[in-house]
């Protein structure tokens, strides 16, 4: 059996980690150009400032876009089949890789209203999507 | 090219020190690029080329790009040990010279402990920390994102994508080389193969496969006197944007549009002067987006462009004559290289039975990472 891979955090992604811990989703934010910022940076990728701070967001996003894994793309996951890896565009405007969850993955579809749910795997909290009322 | 177009208009350093602290190395590259920048009065903004050191990661130069949200005509990651410094000044006034870019940033860094910590403080990977947990292993899942995309906004259709497949196969089956030589498929033998990753079916994904391709490039005056005929190199063009598909500007319009552009405006030919087309196809769905940004029909329509349309060797269009990669087979990083020995091969007229008939210019594209990486080459006869 291999082991699923899981993030090492390092100092700049630790605040993310710890958040998640705790079922709170946080995120980059400028305080120079008011952009959202994800996946963590040293600089905002926009405007290039350096004050960006942590903030909790809503977790709540719709799906930009997905596919559903008939086959496993790593090892790991070989008795997850079918599973749904997709983009969700926060409310914020940040995008992020994450599975769709709570739902049959053949009714998933573009724009699907959905918002954070957490999976514990030990150590490390992963931050899911499932569906939400819109 | 020209000698002495480009020049030298600011600096930056960050003091030796013997502990280095918490940073990373793509830490102190990030902060490194803007004082750098800033020290000629410029911004992020107006940088479209970087090269980098080896920062220890295979994805290390364009994963910088990401994070320092450039848009950058030339990239380039040089390890020539002490030589690097200088080594990546000649190559980016190289790269001005030509006009890939305008305004390049040349980056070295190192963190130090002290004392010894017993490790040291690594760059995580965006990938293994934010992709890798949720299955985002391998390119498949990333181009399945973008079939998906493309399909919500522009209504390709299944069948579309297949005739992509079909098509190279039929060239395949007169490439004896081929992976996949005499062994011809249907549109429906495409969507009857196994679902991958919705909606990629197996047939429209590259199969590995072992090899090696290689070119010498030489002067024009020198190539006159060697046996074979010289393929002069009339137009090149990079673009760099992303990674990872999520952070992609757009999804569905790629990179390959300003590369190409690039390299058919410095060779200054058409799309309608290009007799052959060799455009890199991991999967079905990379050929279709780049034919639309490398400018060959309008955006949204390349599903229909490839039913109206001969893209065999011996059609109104050809387009990868070998095989593609995925039916000459993917041999890692020589597979993308098969798309320009295949141009050359064609150009000096040394096909086969394949030859495309009266062929002066070749269109060679190639394209990595999640269409995130990209580079173009017009090459032609004269």
């Amino acid at each position: 059996m291999v082991d699923r891979p899981l993030p090492r955090p390092s100092p700049l992604t630790e605040p993310f980690w710890n958040a998640a811990r705790g079922h709170e989703l946080h995120v980059q934010h400028c305080q120079d150009c008011g952009h959202y910022v994800f996946y963590p940076r040293y600089l905002c990728p926009d405007c290039g400032g350096d004050r960006l701070e942590w903030r909790r967001v809503s977790g709540r996003g719709t799906v930009f876009t997905y596919t559903v894994a008939r086959r496993p793309t790593h090892p790991a996951f070989a008795d997850r089949v079918p599973y749904v890896i997709a983009v969700v565009e926060l409310e914020e405007g940040p995008k992020l890789t994450t599975n769709i969850v709570g739902i049959d993955p053949e009714s998933v579809s573009i724009g699907l209203p959905v918002q954070a749910t957490w999976e514990d795997t030990g150590d490390i909290v992963l931050v899911n999507f499932e569906p939400r009322a819109r | 090219m020209t000698g002495g177009t480009a020049a030298i208009a600011g600096f930056a350093d960050i003091a030796p020190r013997r502990d280095t602290g918490d940073t990373t190395v793509m830490g102190m590259l990030s902060h490194l690029a803007h004082m750098t920048a800033s020290d000629a009065g410029l911004t992020m903004r107006d940088v479209d080329g970087l090269v980098v050191h080896d920062t220890g990661s295979a994805m290390g130069a364009v994963v910088l790009v990401e994070m320092l949200g450039l848009r950058a005509g030339f990239v380039d990651r040089v390890s020539h040990g002490g030589a690097t410094g200088a080594a990546m000044v000649g190559r980016a006034a190289m790269a001005i010279a030509t006009g890939l870019c305008h305004t390049c940033l040349c980056l070295t860094a190192s963190i130090q402990h002290r004392p010894f910590r017993g490790y040291a403080i690594v760059d995580s990977s965006p990938t293994a920390e934010f992709e890798e947990p949720y299955g985002g292993s391998g390119p498949n899942y990333g181009y399945a994102m973008i079939a998906r995309r493309y399909m919500h906004e522009y209504g390709l259709t299944d069948e579309q994508r297949a005739l992509v497949a079909v098509q190279q196969r039929d060239n395949a089956c007169v490439n004896p080389d081929a992976i996949f030589f005499g062994q011809p498929i249907t549109v429906g033998d495409v969507l009857a193969s196994p679902m991958i990753v919705e909606p990629l079916h197996l047939l429209e994904i590259v199969m590995p496969t072992g090899g090696a391709a290689g070119v010498l490039v030489t002067t024009a005056e020198r190539a006159a006197h060697l046996p074979h005929a010289p393929v002069p190199v009339l137009g090149i063009g990079e673009h760099v944007s992303h990674w990872s598909a999520t952070y992609a500007p757009n999804l569905t319009t790629s990179s390959v549009k300003p590369s190409a552009d690039r390299a058919f405006d410095m060779a200054g030919v058409g799309r309608r002067d290009v007799g052959l087309l060799s455009i890199y196809d991991c999967y079905t769905i990379t050929v279709l987006i780049s034919l639309e940004d490398a400018g060959f029909c309008p955006k949204g329509t390349a599903g229909r462009f490839v039913e109206e349309h001969d893209l065999r060797w011996n059609g109104d269009l050809p387009l990868n004559t070998h095989g593609g990669q995925l039916s000459y087979g993917q041999s890692g990083i020589a597979g993308g290289m098969s798309h320009v020995t295949e141009a050359v091969r064609q150009l000096q007229g040394r096909a086969g039975e394949r030859n495309v008939a009266g062929l002066e210019r070749a269109f060679v594209h190639g394209n990595g990472g999640v269409m995130g990486e990209q580079a173009s080459l017009i090459l032609g006869t004269r």
